[in-house]
């Protein structure tokens, strides 16, 4: 069935026909089933994007979507944002590979959050506006803040989008049949179409209904191997062992040194609270109190969901492995072992066809493909929003630029990231990419974070200090990536690396916060002694939320 | 907000009340959290065996399962906690500061 459509594809001449046949052998034949869901859903998505058009009428519509997203919604947007396609099939394929280890991973990627709702969310959504640079730029002076802050911004956006966009070039090339440079193109137009018309309003809905969707069918997945085992997580367990060896139960090489671990945990978890497309969302909601449940759903449901991806790698060991239907035999006859088709990224995926056949393969296919497009979305936004709010209208226009023309800088920034995301895209194709997004978490916790938290809740911040602390922490982190084991080494072949470890955010993190505090205490100027006077009635509307942005009116 | 204004609010027994009690609830959430989780890697990066003990001899299932999903469950209900608490006790006392400023 499947080879028949196939044929009736390429026999249509179908404009993907081409492509299909000739290009890289990693390639897959059009999966059918998958065009077909990826179909309706983009149709629904562009449906979405045309109504939130039309809503979106000034500068609060496009960056906040007006203010009026509940929660709920919300907690399931950030969520989304959370769960790119990476993390549901890099983490359920480093379990499959690792086993435990692959937990470890996702403990770090959650414990952000409970941090981010006890220190960040209220405040952040107490005295931003559209970005967090309104709120790091409250009381300090506009120009150099701002610029330092749409500086990380733009670096974390950028960083984060040529992993998405060379991951969904790769992954689609594999799921859809398409070509690489066709799949790269795709998800840049799609992106600019959604942003650019449909604004915040537009992304998040785009964003709520992915992660429906990938919760569904996770959930789908988990629960078929669980079924499959009388729900026994000991009889799975058991079944896995006897396949992989039994030091899939414990912790193995993920983590090698103390220092490392304890730099790669500092990094998750304040990267997260400094990532500007997750930041950004805080805005989408009335006040505090929806604020503070957005963080707790998302927090639920990406906790749910890494306990998914858990048993899915699982799944994948019992279901996948050794499995001659998944088996790359042309590697296997090279190198032996029992690699799976397009690596172990790929364990998730082929699960999905083992418990739901070609029909629930295309669906998770589908899926996958969403989840990138809703990704990118966000953080295009994320980064328009810096570009257009943070550079044009406050330190270009000093603030006098009214809401229209922020709003159509912003559009234009869209397609300018958008064009730049195909570019990237397209270059790093055959480049190792593997720093790049701890590179942009990195960014996140040494630059965003430490001045973040420290305007909010640290009186003697002055712009001397968080520009300085904030500089060095920017620079300190690209700095010693270049200079790690995976850039060093690996990609400039030099023999040693200069810097050891692999993660620089306990140095870089550190390096910021000290900076930031010395540059402070000793800057006796008088607009510093002003802006640490602001302190009192800043600190006021953070915690109280007495003067704080509301929702628009319709 | 003027002067004025900021003296009036910090001098309001409910703001000191909301200032000092959330505050301090939120400091003592974020190192419980903090702590569970930097245990949690220096046990992996110091004593890895430890997580990889069986739970009961012949079992396969090691300390570590339900240590690793405790705490993703631990970082949910911690959220939960504080959100009924902020929604509940602290918005009760930050709109009671909100209406001091109405009344005059």
């Amino acid at each position: 069935m499947h080879r028949i459509l196939t044929f009736l594809i390429l026999a249509t001449g179908a404009i993907f026909a081409a492509d299909a046949i000739s290009g890289q052998v990693e390639k897959q034949a059009l999966n059918m089933s998958a065009i077909v869901m990826f179909l309706i859903f983009v149709g629904a998505t562009l449906g979405i994007t045309y109504w939130a058009a039309k809503k979106t009428k000034s500068a609060k519509d496009f960056y906040t979507a007006g203010g009026g997203i509940t929660g709920f919604q919300n907690g399931m947007a950030i969520a989304g944002d959370y769960m790119s396609a990476a993390s549901f099939l890099g983490i359920s394929g480093l379990v499959y590979m690792k086993g435990y280890d692959g937990l470890i991973y996702s403990i770090g990627f959650l414990v952000g959050w409970p941090v981010i709702l006890f220190l960040i969310a209220e405040p952040l959504r107490n005295l931003g506006k559209y970005t967090f640079a309104d709120v790091a730029s409250y009381r300090l002076k506009q120009t150099p803040i701002r610029t330092l802050a749409a500086s990380g911004s733009i670096a974390t956006v950028i960083l984060y989008l040529i992993a998405q966009m060379v991951g969904s070039g790769k992954l689609i090339q594999l799921l859809f049949g398409l070509s690489y440079e066709m799949a790269v193109v795709l998800v840049g137009v799609l992106m600019i179409l959604y942003v650019a018309f449909g604004g915040m309003l537009a992304t998040t809905w785009v964003q709520i209904i992915k992660a429906f969707l990938l919760l569904s069918g996770a959930t789908f997945m988990a629960f078929a191997v669980m079924a499959h085992y009388n729900f026994s997580f000991g009889e799975l367990f058991s079944h896995a062992t006897e396949l992989k060896g039994i030091q899939i139960m414990s912790p193995g090489g993920l983590v090698s040194d103390p220092v490392s671990a304890i730099s790669l945990a500092i990094a998750l978890m304040f990267g997260t609270a400094g990532l500007p497309h997750i930041l950004m969302r805080f805005f989408t909601v009335n006040d505090a109190k929806e604020a503070r449940k957005s963080v707790f759903y998302a927090t639920g449901f990406i906790g749910y969901f890494y306990i998914l991806t858990f048993i899915i790698g699982f799944g994948a060991i019992v279901m996948v492995f050794q499995k001659p239907e998944y088996l790359d035999a042309a590697k296997h006859a090279i190198s032996g072992g029992y690699p799976i088709l397009g690596g172990s990224n790929m364990a998730a995926i082929h699960l999905s066809h083992a418990v739901g056949g070609d029909f629930f393969l295309g669906f998770i296919s589908a899926v996958a493909f969403a989840t990138i497009l809703a990704v990118v979305s966000g953080l295009t936004l994320a980064g328009a929003s810096a570009i257009s709010h943070d550079l044009y209208a406050s330190v270009f226009r000093k603030g006098r630029v009214d809401s229209m023309t922020e709003m159509r800088v912003s559009k234009m920034a869209t397609i300018a990231l958008g064009v730049i995301a195909i570019i990237v895209g397209i270059a790093f194709e055959n480049q190792n990419i593997a720093f790049v997004v701890g590179l942009a978490f990195a960014i996140a916790a040494s630059a965003n974070f430490p001045i973040l938290v420290l305007s909010m809740y640290w009186r003697k911040l002055t712009t001397r200090g968080a520009v300085i602390g904030g500089a060095l922490g920017l620079g300190s982190a690209v700095l010693l990536v270049i200079l790690s084991p995976v850039v060093w080494v690996s990609i400039l072949g030099n023999k040693a690396a200069i810097f050891p470890y692999e993660y620089p955010a306990l140095f870089s993190v550190t390096l910021a916060f000290v900076g930031t505090w010395f540059f402070s205490i000793t800057d006796k100027s008088e607009s510093a002694k002003e802006e640490q006077a602001l302190f009192d009635a800043q600190f006021i509307r953070a915690q109280t939320g007495i003067g704080a942005e509301g929702a628009s009116s319709h | 907000m003027n002067k004025e204004t900021v003296e009036k609010i910090k001098a309001n027994p409910d703001y000191q009340k909301l200032i000092s009690t959330r505050n301090s609830f939120a400091v003592k959430l974020s190192i419980l959290m903090l702590v569970v989780y930097f245990l949690f890697i220096l046990l992996i990066a110091f004593n890895p065996a430890f997580l990889g003990t069986p739970l009961s001899s012949g079992s396969v299932t090691t300390v570590g399962i339900p240590v690793g999903m405790g705490i993703i469950i631990f970082a949910i209900v911690l959220t939960g906690i504080y959100t009924k608490r902020a929604n509940g006790e602290f918005d009760d006392l930050s709109n009671s500061v909100k209406n001091s400023l109405k009344d005059h």
